[in-house]
């Protein structure tokens, strides 16, 4: 089983393939998931620390907005593990309120100075785009080894 | 990552002959420790992640290519997620999932497809940018 990041963390459907596909798929949930069951005077609502900022300087500068660094105190552990990317261009929803544009290039940056196999996919507008973006995941890991589920 | 952690896992249905009250109904008959809660969507399941991962691996069999599982970062019924207590609103995280579930339908006729063995070395059309010189060409037509 190949650990494989996910891009945008988030998704639903990349985090159901690559299970699916017999592999773990990094997802920043799995890191949420952490802060928010560990008991302390940070926990719920508040996901990020003042203390996480300072995590993520080890991925960002000091000069660059403590909310690129926040993220990357979530993503930072997960891109060390990453074994293998799949990660999808300009996603919609990585935009706007819910997203952040330079923690996506960062992110982005980051895993291709690794030395793992990425496969670089954009979101599928239309039918026959959508099978071929799961037949190209399929095949991608098919290509890392087989699953152990 | 332990065994012992407390995880939640979001079960998604996007099919016409599977309800989130039978894969309910499934779960209760295995026995396993974990909270269940029924939503619009599917399923919240949390309770320890060596059960949690058997429970989802058992409940995708009952139709393997039209139910879809993450994992999820808060517990079921969250005060800060759960839309009774925040006064209505999207919750967070709804955008991408309504983003997402539109193209459900389509995975699961690709994974019908990839288990028919059909459909390998398919490729995505990436559409390129329009070139500079048809950009101008475009400009000049139109202004003239």
């Amino acid at each position: 089983m190949v650990k494989v990041f996910i891009y945008p963390s988030n998704s639903l459907i990349l985090s159901d393939l690559i299970d699916r596909f017999g592999h773990e798929p990094l997802a920043v949930m799995r890191e949420v998931g952490k802060k928010i069951r560990t008991a302390g005077l940070d926990s719920p609502p508040i996901n990020i620390t003042p203390e996480d900022p300072k995590i993520g300087l080890k991925y960002a500068a000091v000069e660059v907005p403590s909310g690129v660094r926040g993220r990357m105190a979530l993503l930072g552990p997960l891109l060390e593990e990453a074994e293998a990317a799949v990660i999808v261009m300009e996603p919609d929803i990585a935009f706007g309120c819910m997203g952040c544009a330079r923690t996506n290039e960062l992110v982005n940056f980051l895993v291709r100075t690794k030395d793992i196999p990425i496969l670089e996919l954009d979101y599928p507008r239309t039918e026959e785009d959508a099978k071929a973006f799961v037949h190209m995941i399929h095949d991608f890991t098919d290509g890392l080894g087989k699953g152990d589920k | 990552m332990n065994d012992d952690d407390i995880i939640s896992k979001m079960i998604v249905l996007h099919s016409t002959f599977t309800l989130p009250s039978d894969v309910v109904i499934r779960i209760y008959e295995s026995k396993a420790d974990i909270t269940v809660k029924e939503t619009c969507f599917g399923l919240i399941i949390e309770g320890k992640r060596s059960v949690v991962d058997e429970v989802a691996r058992e409940i995708r069999t009952i139709d393997p290519n039209r139910i879809f599982i993450k994992e999820r970062g808060v517990p079921p019924g969250d005060p800060y997620r759960c839309r009774v207590g925040r006064g209505g609103g999207p919750k967070p995280g709804f955008h991408q999932h309504e983003t997402e579930f539109t193209f459900l339908p389509y995975i699961t006729s690709a994974l019908e497809e990839i288990e028919r063995g059909e459909g390998k070395g398919k490729k995505m059309t990436r559409s390129l940018p329009i070139h500079i010189e048809t950009f101008k060409d475009i400009i000049e037509k139109e202004v003239a």
